[in-house]
């Protein structure tokens, strides 16, 4: 699973709060992706482009167990790195096929604008600006698997627990 | 090698004698809880579609978040919430009526105990931890899965153990002090356990181990568990558990960091906005500062103890002029509690407002917001940017006794120059 896009670079302890904000809980999924980040970068939603790439400092997803990855992923973003991740939204990435990585000091390695190649198997991180590399935690093959099937919605609807 | 109380629980839901830090395992899941947030927000789960659950009997759902429903949104997710309990047979259904805040009512109907794996869409589940069990949050698509499957992948993650000694020195510091200490000085702990031992758990009280262990989740703690002691078996013979499937952790138990701390030397502390690791402070050092509302209540502080100890501070006097004061009990069973206790005649006759049991305006749902410019000094969970209300007020977060000592004077003020100590 190999990715190549422009990166936007946030800082430590983005919260769920500030990616999927309790603005979004009452409307619409497409209503929903304009609010990410509402609240501290206001405007953003609408500049990214599909197959971006979005690296951030610790603790990223601190917070909630609302999926802020769906949102991240709805809105075009190929996948996430962050210096670490919280462990719920971690899962909350896999479960929404949206790839993630925790790579310590990557945050440190890209400057917003610089290309990112990643190899998310790997848990490789390449700025192909600098050429500066560093190595994270790739995913396991099970959950590359789930990212690969679309997340797990579709792997219900594949084993007949859920209707089409 | 022993293993941890985290390793144990995990193994014993994997069928495997033993289990290590960094192995990925699939458990079988005790009991698996969605709140009314599951049903109310669009585009996280198509649930309507499915059509099989694995076992209803493991299945809780309950409304809290938003109840009685504040929007028109709300009440159409709570029709949905009824709609799908009544298609899948789920008898554990608690609406509102018999509502309480997800991991108090946890507690309160024995879903969570000793042993036990515990799912829920929500993330302070770790709470559950007090109960010796091991608990986390899922997100909805996950806890989507668990129902149909009734299992779900884990991770075994490295354990920090928090060793504790003594007893608090005044009554004016209680568990979410300790809490607030541990992540200010310690930071986070992402990607591990958090443990809780020695003979200085025997002081706390029950609700004070609810306190910590909910309040973990802002560390990014997985699990976070404490002991089954004397304390807490009395707890539970007292709810009527018939069996208790302690689990205790190996002398041998290999943890990633050993930490003690003596209970008695810590002091009322103050979780400063918008993050919580390494973002807090004693009292002292922001005492004075001006605040605008004081909100007790949250899966953190908003049980009986927490509210008995509140009208005990505010009895016969009167909240500041400047200050809004609102305590929102974390259950109905608490609210009656606390109104057979005389202690909300207390607190109503002091100036506060007593609200309805609810999540309320720890998650920026209702009853309590702020507008722009607003501080808050809150017993809730969480103080980030815009997360009860305006983008432009502040949130800061502390103990009861720290709360209602500070509604009083309408400034930030160190409790213990009303309780002593």
């Amino acid at each position: 699973m190999k990715i190549k896009g422009r990166v936007w670079v946030f800082g430590d302890e983005i919260n769920t709060d500030l990616i999927f904000p309790h603005s979004a809980f009452r409307v619409s999924p497409e209503e929903q992706i304009k609010l990410v980040f509402s609240d501290n970068r206001p405007g953003w939603s609408s500049l990214v482009e599909k197959g971006d790439i979005l690296i951030a400092g610790k603790n990223f997803g601190t917070g909630s167990s609302r999926p802020g990855a769906v949102l991240l992923k709805r809105l075009g973003l190929a996948c996430l790195v962050a210096d670490s991740i919280n462990g719920l939204f971690y899962r909350n990435s896999i479960s929404y096929g949206f790839p993630a990585l925790q790579c310590p000091g990557v945050s440190s390695m890209f400057e917003e604008g610089d290309t990112a190649e990643i190899d998310m198997l790997e848990g490789t991180v390449t700025n192909l600006r600098t050429g500066e590399t560093r190595k994270g935690s790739g995913l396991s093959q099970s959950m590359a698997d789930i990212i690969a099937a679309g997340g797990i919605e579709e792997l219900l609807i594949k084993e007949g627990y859920m209707d089409k | 090698m022993g293993m941890t109380m985290s390793e144990k629980i995990l193994a014993r839901h994997a069928g495997m004698p033993a289990v290590r830090a960094g192995d990925i395992l699939t458990c079988q899941v005790d009991v698996a809880a969605c709140h009314d947030m599951f049903f109310t927000v669009a585009g996280q789960i198509d649930f309507e579609k499915v059509n099989k659950i694995a076992d209803p009997d493991k299945c809780v759902v309950l409304l809290d978040h938003a109840v009685p429903a504040p929007t028109a949104k709300d009440a159409h997710g709570a029709v949905k919430a009824r709609a799908f309990v009544k298609k899948h047979g789920i008898k554990n259904f608690y609406d509102v009526g018999n509502h309480g805040v997800i991991h108090q009512l946890l507690v309160e109907e024995g879903f969570a105990a000793p042993g036990r794996l515990i799912a829920a869409g929500d993330s302070h589940t770790c709470a559950a931890g007090a109960m010796n069990a091991a608990a986390r949050g899922f997100g909805p698509a996950e806890m989507m899965y668990v129902w149909c499957k009734g299992e779900t992948w884990y991770q075994v993650s490295p354990t920090i153990l928090y060793r504790l000694h003594g007893k608090f020195a005044s009554q004016a510091v209680t568990g979410k002090d300790l809490f607030l200490y541990i992540a200010g000085v310690y930071g986070d702990a992402t990607n591990m356990n958090v443990e809780f031992g020695g003979e200085g758990v025997g002081n706390m009280t029950i609700p004070q181990r609810q306190s910590v262990a909910t309040m973990c989740a802002e560390i990014n703690a997985e699990f976070a568990i404490f002991p089954c002691d004397d304390v807490l078996r009395d707890f539970l013979k007292e709810r009527g558990d018939q069996t208790i499937d302690a689990v205790d952790p190996d002398p041998d138990a290999v943890y990633h960091d050993v930490r003690d701390i003596d209970l008695g030397k810590l002091t009322p502390y103050v979780a400063l906005p918008h993050y919580i690791p390494k973002n807090c402070c004693p009292v002292t050092d922001v005492e004075g500062t001006e605040i605008h509302q004081v909100l007790v209540g949250s899966c953190s502080n908003g049980r009986l103890e927490d509210i008995a100890l509140v009208a005990s501070i505010v009895k016969g006097k009167r909240v500041a002029k400047n200050v809004r004061f609102i305590v929102t009990p974390a259950s109905q069973k608490v609210y009656l509690e606390a109104l057979k206790a005389g202690y909300l005649e207390t607190l109503v006759e002091a100036g506060a407002v007593v609200t309805n049991a609810t999540c309320g305006a720890c998650y920026g749902g209702h009853m309590g917001l702020l507008g722009p410019g607003e501080r808050c000094l809150s017993t809730t969970t969480r103080n980030f940017k815009a997360r009860m209300g305006d983008v432009d007020s502040e949130v800061l977060l502390c103990a009861p006794a720290t709360a209602a000592a500070s509604a009083l004077t309408g400034k930030i003020t160190d409790p213990r120059e009303f309780l002593g100590g």
